[in-house]
């Protein structure tokens, strides 16, 4: 269980985060949805430690991690994978070198164990022969899952994902859903997953919070979003033919 | 104020980098790709700038003595001296300056620009020390090797030059170049790369580390690491050269 307890966080003066409470538990899909701009990714950073906040605290299973030092941090961070919304590939490593790496670092698995491993991870996100190639020479999709396979090599209690499934076509992004669904289940991790697209909030939103303008606007779950009174969650869940099609009368 | 600022967050960062390295084979490996990348790869052009700076320099020096009371193989023993005390470790550290802090800092900036420094933070890996100390470590050990092979190619290119223009004579430069040898300048020039090597990486690693935005700034990145790195290479210089030989 991952918990986000009146986060606020600024940059310079302009307020991107108000007073956040987020819980994320266990064994289940939870989604923070939102348009672009409104906080997600920055409220991602702000709950994995890349930034500081000026309030709030952050736990992990009761662990109060935002007041931990480097040191301290280290010993959640090798339990944390995250996916970044760029993707964030090292680019001097081939697709397999990226997979392997966590391993390197953190496992003493022979090379063997470790293709083995990699390979795993790969086939999982549906990448095959991709194993030699440079991020340069793989496209924005295969990148983004070669990235979902890194952050799942070490398997990790807590898996974060940035838009898992931007940029890939309708059939690859349910996979994505489909393995992340997974994943939490099988491992029974906590998972949080920043999405704009409402497929994935009907198939993965076990639980979902709505962010507008830094602020929490809105939480439920899937089945309760299609109910919803809130204007500006209406006005974003029901912004398509294919949605407005699912709105109850 | 500025410059404190910065002065201080770079003392932060090379205390981040000197922190507790974590896996010492992945290190070392890193340590090994480095000595290729900033080693290796810029021996082609110090052999070419040393072979040419060789070469003037001896010409300069034989057109500014042509007293017959200053014997010829003046010419072979300052031309030495110069290369050995200022123009192999200073120069030649200026262009590596150009060379390896560009790339050090567009390499790192742009690992922070697209996000892989945070996600080496987010496995827990100290970023600094596992990008920067191996290029601290790689230049500091094969710089020196690089300033080595410029003064033997300069002094070289001199002797080509001296005796090509029948300035001097073969004989007289050989002569030149052993006399009033001390192995001390010798030191004094190493110790200086070694310092110069130190403040190249660290300097360009600072910019790159600390980029924030986009490939525009990781351009700015790159120059700033140069030009910062070139001024503190001076002033390095200038200290150096007052503590160990005055
Ligand atoms: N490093 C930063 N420095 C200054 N402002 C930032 C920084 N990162 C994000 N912001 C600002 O914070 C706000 C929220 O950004 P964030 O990246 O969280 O949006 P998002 O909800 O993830 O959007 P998207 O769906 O487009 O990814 C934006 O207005 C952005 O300009
Ligand atoms: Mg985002």
């Amino acid at each position: 269980m991952i918990e986000g307890i009146n986060i606020t966080k600024r940059f310079g003066d302009r307020i991107v985060l108000e007073n956040v409470t987020v819980r994320f538990d266990k064994g289940k899909t939870n989604l923070i949805i939102g348009q672009s701009g409104m906080g997600k990714t920055v409220l991602l950073k702000c709950l994995v430690g890349l930034f500081d906040f000026e309030q709030g605290e952050v736990f992990y299973d009761n662990r109060l991690f935002s007041k931990m030092s480097f040191t301290e941090k280290k010993s959640i961070r090798k339990e944390i994978g995250m996916l970044f919304q760029g993707g964030a590939l090292f680019d001097s490593m081939t697709a397999e070198q990226n997979v392997m790496f966590p391993l390197t670092m953190f496992t003493t698995m022979l090379p063997d164990e470790k293709r083995d491993r990699a390979n795993f991870c790969l086939s999982r996100v549906n990448l095959e022969n991709v194993n030699d190639m440079l991020p340069s020479e793989l496209s924005g999709g295969m990148k983004k899952r070669v990235a979902i396979a890194r952050a799942i090599a070490l398997n990790p209690q807590y898996l974060f994902c940035d838009e898992p499934n931007s940029g890939l076509d309708p059939q690859t992004a349910n996979l994505i859903d489909e393995l992340i669904k997974e994943i939490t289940l099988e491992y029974d991790i906590t998972t949080v997953v920043v999405t704009h697209d409402m497929n994935s909030v009907l198939e993965i939103g076990q639980k979902v919070y709505f962010i507008y303008k830094g602020k929490l606007w809105w939480e439920g779950d899937r089945d309760n979003i299609l109910h919803t009174v809130n204007p500006e969650l209406k006005a974003f869940v029901f912004n398509s033919e294919l949605t407005r099609r699912l709105k109850p009368v | 104020m500025k410059i404190l600022y910065h002065f201080g967050r770079y003392l932060n960062l090379l205390l981040k980098v000197f922190k507790q390295p974590e896996k010492r084979a992945v290190y070392r490996r890193q340590f090994m790709i480095e000595i290729d990348n900033l080693g290796y790869a810029s021996a082609g052009i110090v052999a070419i700038i040393s072979v040419f700076m060789g070469a003037v320099l001896t010409i300069q020096m034989a057109f500014n003595i042509d007293s017959p009371l200053v014997p010829l193989y003046t010419i072979g023993f300052a031309t030495r001296q110069s290369i050995v005390l200022e123009f192999a470790p200073t120069i030649i550290s200026l262009i590596l300056c150009g060379k390896v802090g560009s790339r050090i800092a567009s390499e790192i900036g742009t690992m922070r620009v697209t996000e892989q420094i945070d996600a080496l933070e987010v496995m827990g890996i100290n970023s600094a020390s596992f990008l920067i100390l191996p290029k601290i470590m790689a230049a500091m050990f094969v710089f020196p090797f690089l300033i080595m092979m410029s003064m033997v190619l300069g002094v070289a290119g001199g002797w080509f030059a001296g005796t090509t223009t029948g300035l001097i004579s073969s004989y007289g430069y050989v002569y030149g170049i052993q006399s009033f040898f001390h192995m001390y300048d010798i030191w004094y020039a190493l110790t200086k790369t070694v310092v110069f090597a130190f403040i190249i990486t660290s300097v360009s690693a600072y910019h790159g580390y600390y980029t924030k935005g986009g490939a525009l700034e990781v351009g700015n990145a790159s120059t700033s690491g140069v030009v910062y790195s070139s001024i503190a290479i001076i002033f390095a210089n200038l200290i150096l050269t007052q503590l160990l030989l005055a």
